[in-house]
């Protein structure tokens, strides 16, 4: 897709599907289980909810693939998945699995898909599921959608992935001709997160990994974990105040800071923000940073540039503060306020900090 | 691709991309107007050749620059030539039109093995994506193609020990920093804003204006089956280029006019809070404890 749309949109994007053979028998809807140090990403169930309408259009199974070593997280992972809507849960155990490598996670996975032949397989796009899926996709030789924010089945029975192109100026929708399985992406909080049902279960299949530690070459060392560097948890926060240029200078970032203090959420900035310096860059919101589905997002000083706003137009409501009312990011908030953000901001800490109880003294 | 060089041998894939803060789309036909529009090399490959040239002036050896695309991405490679590289190697072919990130890392592979043959490599470096393309793939692309480890999100290369042909780096992963120990050859994508670029010497400079760019064509580049490149060889295929939908509905605006700040943001919380009942609820449950 590196070119997409130069790409003529008669010819081959006209061209009718003629499923080689060898690729009929591929059925059924697959999600990769990303689990990292015992954790289960979010947004593998984010991709369960989603991969269950895709197996409901289709009338086939959903299935999750969960690799891993054999602990207590692992076997809490499979039964989540059922959960979360599989029906069938295809498991790989080995100590070689503990911490993510490129080389065994491929193995794992590439030798389920040969084994198993599902239609289609998704995983997020994080740093893990870009590796894997990278690699994966080559291995098999197969078309693999990146950064995909809608999924649907086409008449044609083949799955049509649409995705941000030209940082988010055009989408465009993309399908994997003759190939199995059609691949693809979600970045984190694109898809919403589905309801678990507890009471569900499902079908266990277990495949042997076959290498041995001697196989690998690369060595983990060591994990420095995030806790120690303090990182920002954007992705999933519940409410996040955002700054952009309209904050003039690096010094009034403090404002937006303590409003998110405040509130209890995590701050953001927009892009330029970052490129001067002024925020590290997993602060920044958008194309190119994080997307961002919390309950409540603040944005002062902020345009609402396209590469700015397809990353946060999932959110439950949006407040805009901007001294321009034109500005296009009132185009995508709910509430707009046509203000000086460098006096708005302190006023709206002082209200919430006044209305929350238990708030007053934090200000 | 697994002999060892005796001198350091990086190679760069660097793509030339059209700067996107200038992109316009047309409002009628929704198509990207690219007349106009200054191209730039993808400024995440711009990290992986500084830390390309970093190795270099520690250990010696060569940086060679790569790209895959039409004629006049050689301008690409004569930037990063300015810039400090020191061979660039330029493919282009009508075949590789059309190319997805799987024909991409095909063609780009056959041009690695090809400049292997000549000078082994040690490190094929790429950045973490594209702004065009924008799918990370292509690295990966280029590893399982050639067999390199795969070393993706790099953040810092620690130790690079040339006789023992191991490296040690850190690699961004969910939650915190793998440290990780690999063996050359291998292929890294570079993380941004993990070094500095260096501005290209003076001499650098016009040596770049006269360098020779090495120019193969699909053939010349060992692709012997042309069935693999361009749009052929892409099993993804794009049905459809569309604008995003506007929201019907704008903002509704808060009164402001003849207002303090403290009443402004008042306004604000009552609207806010009618507007969503449970958020107030929920902002106010989660600092009772
Ligand atoms: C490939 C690509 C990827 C990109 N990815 C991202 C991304 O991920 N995230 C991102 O954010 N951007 C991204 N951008 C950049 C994006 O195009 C915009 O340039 C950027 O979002 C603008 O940031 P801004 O709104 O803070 O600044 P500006 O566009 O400069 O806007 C500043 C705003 O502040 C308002 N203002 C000024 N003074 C005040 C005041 N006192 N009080 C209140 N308002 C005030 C102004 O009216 C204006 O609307 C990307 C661009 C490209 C080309
Ligand atoms: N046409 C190309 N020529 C050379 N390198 C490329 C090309 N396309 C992609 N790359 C490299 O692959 C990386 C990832 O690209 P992408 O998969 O398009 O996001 C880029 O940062 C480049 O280093």
């Amino acid at each position: 897709m590196a070119d997409a749309p130069q790409q003529p949109a008669g010819g081959r994007a006209a061209m009718q599907m003629q499923l080689a053979a060898k690729f009929k028998d591929y059925r059924h809807v697959w999600v990769f289980v990303e689990i990292e140090r015992g954790c289960v990403h979010p947004v593998s169930w984010e991709l369960m909810g989603e991969g269950r309408k895709l197996a409901d259009d289709l009338g086939v199974d959903l299935c999750a693939v969960v690799l891993g070593p054999r602990t207590d997280d692992t076997k809490a992972a499979i039964s989540q998945t059922y959960h979360y809507g599989a029906d069938i849960c295809y498991i790989c155990e080995d100590p070689l699995l503990a911490d993510y490598r490129n080389e065994p996670y491929t193995r794992a996975l590439t030798g389920l898909v040969d084994k198993y032949q599902p239609e289609i397989l998704l995983l997020g796009a994080t740093p893990l599921g870009r590796d894997l899926a990278g690699s994966v996709a080559t291995m098999l030789q197969t078309g693999l959608t990146a950064d995909s924010t809608e999924l649907r089945i086409a008449d044609d029975k083949s799955l049509a992935a649409t995705r941000p192109t030209f940082g988010g100026t055009l989408l465009c929708t993309i399908h994997t001709l003759n190939h199995r399985p059609q691949m693809a992406t979600v970045r984190p909080r694109v898809m919403a997160m589905p309801e678990p049902d507890r009471s569900r279960t499902g079908r266990m299949v277990w495949h042997s990994l076959g290498m041995a530690e001697g196989d690998i070459v690369t060595k983990v060392l060591e994990f420095v974990s995030d806790a120690r560097i303090e990182k920002a948890n954007l992705a999933y926060a519940d409410i996040v105040v955002a700054g952009g240029m309209g904050l003039r200078q690096p010094g009034n970032l403090a404002l937006v800071q303590r409003l998110a203090e405040v509130v209890g959420g995590e701050w953001g900035v927009s892009r330029p923000l970052v490129q001067k310096g002024w925020a590290p860059a997993e602060r920044q919101i958008g194309q190119t940073g994080t997307t961002i589905r919390p309950r409540l997002y603040i944005a002062a000083g902020i345009s609402g540039a396209i590469q700015h706003r397809v990353g946060v137009e999932g959110s439950d409501l949006i407040v805009a503060i901007n001294t321009d009312p034109d500005a296009r990011i009132f185009d995508v908030a709910h509430l707009g306020v046509v203000a000086d953000a460098l006096t708005i901001l302190p006023a709206l800490a002082d209200a919430f900090a006044r209305r929350l109880p238990g708030r007053a003294l934090a200000s | 691709m697994t002999r060892l060089a005796r001198e350091f041998h990086s190679v760069v894939c660097i793509k030339q991309v059209p700067d996107s803060a200038q992109i316009r789309v047309h409002p009628v036909t929704n198509t990207i107007m690219r007349q106009g529009v200054p191209t730039i090399i993808n400024p995440y490959d711009l990290f992986a050749l500084e830390e390309a040239m970093r190795l270099r002036d520690e250990y010696g050896g060569t940086v060679t620059v790569l790209t895959m695309g039409p004629p006049m991405a050689e301008d690409a490679l004569r930037r990063a030539l300015g810039l400090g590289a020191n061979r660039a190697v330029l493919i282009t072919d009508r075949r590789f039109a059309g190319s997805d990130t799987l024909a991409t890392s095909f063609a780009l592979s056959k041009a690695l093995t090809r400049i292997g043959e000549e000078h082994p490599i040690d490190i094929v470096f790429t950045g973490k994506q594209t702004i065009d393309g924008d799918t990370a793939q292509v690295g990966p692309g280029i590893a399982r193609r050639l067999g390199l480890n795969q070393l993706t999100y790099v953040a810092a290369i620690d130790a690079l020990d040339r006789d023992g042909a191991t490296i040690t780096l850190r690699r961004r992963s969910e939650g915190g920093v793998q440290v990780l120990r690999s063996r050359l050859p291998c292929l890294i994508t570079m993380l941004e804003d993990t070094n500095t670029l260096r501005r290209g010497t003076i001499q650098d400079m016009l040596r770049a204006a006269r360098a020779p760019v090495t120019t193969w064509s699909a053939e010349e580049a060992g692709i012997a089956d042309p069935m693999q490149c361009g749009l052929r060889g892409s099993p993804t295929v794009v049905k459809r280029v569309f604008a995003p939908r506007p929201r019907a509905d704008k903002a509704e605006m808060v009164v402001v006019e003849g207002k303090t700040p403290a009443q402004t943001a008042d306004a604000v919380l009552d609207l806010l809070f009618a507007q969503s009942p449970n958020l107030e609820a929920a902002l106010s449950a989660r600092f009772k404890s």
